[in-house]
């Protein structure tokens, strides 16, 4: 009979291998799951895994996608690993996220056509200010009034996509655009466009604050109290309490940070590859995110990679859409399936599994 | 008798009807909760339960059908839940997640190529005279079976709760499973039971979403209702009948925004759609806070994991 016995200490050979090990069985399972939707399940894995980075044809168009895509997801799951960690649910990134990209736009677009370097500092200002204020609803309802943050913040998604679809058709909307929804083109105006830093890189500034972001929060995490703070309320709340950490203060600062991180990854996102505000500009990345954490084991250099693996399964997912008719949707499917490999086999790094039947003392 | 042109008698009936997936879902939540876990897959699993539900109604013709396969759906991506909880001791929060964005990709994936089709009628139930009663006949008496099943079942799990053995059982496990395991009870396999009924009740309300409410099937249909479930468990304070009056306070102001959109009110249509969200937030607040404390009705092991180490 199984028996699950645990450990004294979580293993720290598995906490390396755990992630690894949940990719092997996702693409397994993933395979399965691509064969049974009439797909050559080995081509369907090659064509999302390993065609966006090699493939002679696709490779130089796809390669800077992966850093187009995985900056955001590095941004907001650095942010959302914080609150993870310390027992704060932050799950309304996307809603942040939103809301960071509508308070830079509407920062630009009220300046607009000034045309000075020190607008775009600013719309970085507004969309981290976005994101943090629409992730301080939840926090301070938490504090407060003690109410559920995992559900506030989840609403207030629901919320800011309707503010969005709002602003692309009346505040925001571009006075020269027809009549269409959506909002001038801010790639276009040289003072609010987050443009390519290195020609075929697809390095921009969201990515470039990603890497930052990773070294900050790396750096807090190790040898900042307020990192040994985080972690200790997340392992041992009453401990922290007696050690004088306000769960309080820490709800409202992780909180915080993480909204700001997707507000300004929103902010990145629609001065440069998004382009503009508009009714679908949001892609679930605010989602997506809280998978990157997980898979990075809430540790910062682990969500730099996590970030560029699933940026990865984004891409590929895109091209298995075009190469092989997949539907988009599969790729959803697939993450989701990935959060659950991971979740399943992060058994192994706190338990022990053991063959032998139970003595009787 | 119209109030800024809606009909007050048919905003009533048509609150009834929209009142019942949440219902639903909330009910079932309201057990798997008392159980002391908490599954935040409910919207994953209403929207499996919304497409598998669609699917078999429209290959078999038989809307009834459906509703089956619907609870299946529910039940069965629960079972997911149940097994990456109850066995491999996985965080319940994070895969309660997990389950919600599975389920989201899994049902547009299924329901490729069911859009525009319209699935098989629910027909509402012929209660012959009691429908012709003026304005009550109009709220009370013409409505399809499942707005009063779904009543039922709340009857149903009240008395369960409340006054049977199982029911006792149950509450004991979700107040401390330690004592429960101690008594000898199957800690493990009661929760199991729990969830997928709880995944059964929301995959039912997904498929009265897809058949009956909308009816058709588009992706990511269930809006968001899932995550209302779940506040109006917080919102009823764990019991059932206030499940009844939480659904029907949100499926009233989901039903009168959506007339006053008809309605063409001077208020944006945004900002009406909304409001459902904004509203199940402050109705949080205010049960969490002051002299409600919602959270102190709380199952006691709400969200622990159980592991039997002797």
């Amino acid at each position: 009979m199984l028996r699950l016995e645990k450990r004294p200490s979580p293993s720290r050979t598995w906490q390396w291998a755990t992630p690894v090990l949940a990719v092997v069985l996702t693409m397994i399972a993933g395979g399965i799951m691509f064969a049974l939707l009439g797909k050559d399940p080995v081509e369907a894995i090659r064509t999302i895994f390993w065609d966006p980075l090699f493939n002679p044809q696709f490779a130089s168009y796809s390669r800077p996608q992966l850093l187009v895509k995985a900056g955001p997801l590095i941004l907001i799951a650095v942010g959302l690993s914080l609150g993870f960690r310390a027992g704060i649910w932050n799950i309304g990134a996307e809603g942040q996220y939103i809301m960071g990209a509508i308070f830079a736009a509407g920062v630009g677009l009220a300046l607009y056509p000034v045309e000075t370097r020190w607008v775009f500092p600013l719309m970085v200002v507004a969309g981290i200010f976005g994101g943090w204020l629409w992730a301080m609803i939840p926090a301070v309802l938490k504090t407060r009034f003690n109410t559920n943050e995992i559900l506030v913040s989840l609403l207030l998604v629901y919320v800011a996509q309707n503010i969005l679809a709002s602003m692309s058709l009346g505040l925001l909307r571009n006075p020269e655009g027809g009549g269409f929804p959506g909002s001038r083109n801010l790639g276009q105006i040289p003072a609010m466009a987050n443009p390519e830093l290195i020609a075929g890189t697809g390095m921009h500034w969201g990515v470039v604050a990603a890497f930052v972001v990773v070294i900050a929060a790396y750096v807090l995490l190790q040898r900042h109290i307020l990192g040994y703070h985080i972690k200790l309320a997340g392992q041992a709340p009453r401990a922290a309490r007696f050690a004088g950490v306000s769960p309080a203060k820490l709800t409202v600062l992780c909180m915080g940070i993480s909204g700001a991180l997707a507000g300004m990854a929103g902010m990145f996102e629609v001065t440069g590859p998004a382009g503009q505000i508009s009714i679908d500009f949001n892609t679930g990345y605010g989602f997506t995110a809280i998978i990157v954490a997980f898979l990075g084991r809430l540790n910062p250099i682990g969500i730099l990679l996590a970030g560029l693996l699933m940026a990865l399964t984004y891409i590929g997912g895109e091209l298995a859409s075009f190469m092989l008719s997949l539907p988009s949707a599969a790729i959803q499917a697939f993450q989701g399936m990935l959060l659950f490999f991971l979740l399943a086999v992060d058994l192994l790094t706190n338990y022990r599994i053991r063959l032998k039947k139970r003595e009787i003392a | 008798m119209d109030i800024g042109g809606i009909n007050p008698a048919i905003l009533i009936a048509s609150l009834m009807v929209a009142s019942v997936p949440i219902m639903l879902a909330a009910i079932g939540e309201l057990v798997v909760e008392k159980a002391g876990v908490l599954n935040l897959g409910v919207e994953g699993m209403m929207i499996i339960g919304a497409i598998c539900g669609f699917v078999v109604a429209v290959h078999s013709g038989s809307a009834v059908l459906g509703f089956v396969g619907g609870a299946l759906g529910g039940a069965v991506l629960s079972l997911v839940f149940g097994l990456l909880t109850q066995f491999m001791l996985t965080n319940q929060v994070a895969t309660g997640l997990a389950l919600t964005l599975f389920g989201q990709g899994l049902s547009s994936m299924i329901g490729q190529g069911y859009n525009g089709i319209k699935p098989p009628a629910t027909e509402p139930l012929n209660l012959g005279p009691l429908a012709d009663i003026p304005v009550i006949g109009t709220i009370l008496f013409r409505h399809d079976w499942m707005v009063y099943g779904s009543i039922l079942i709340i009857a149903a799990v009240w008395v369960v709760l409340k006054y049977t053995r199982t029911g006792l059982i149950l509450r004991a496990v979700g107040e401390s499973h330690d004592a429960a395991h101690a008594l000898g009870y199957k800690v493990v396999r009661i929760r199991l039971l729990a969830i997928m009924f709880g995944g059964a009740m929301a995959g039912l309300g997904g498929a009265y979403v897809s058949l009956v409410r909308v009816p058709q099937w588009t992706d990511g249909i269930t809006a968001g209702a899932g995550w209302i479930a779940l506040a109006i468990v917080v919102f009823a304070s764990w019991r059932p009948w206030r499940v009844l009056i939480g659904a029907y306070l949100f499926g009233g102001i989901t039903v009168l925004q959506l007339n006053l959109q008809a309605a063409g009110a001077a208020i944006p249509v945004e900002y009406l759609s909304m409001s459902p969200y904004l509203i199940t937030i402050l109705v949080l607040v205010i049960m969490s806070s002051g002299r409600g404390k919602a959270a102190l009705n709380a199952p006691a092991a709400l969200g622990q994991n159980f592991h039997a180490s002797r």
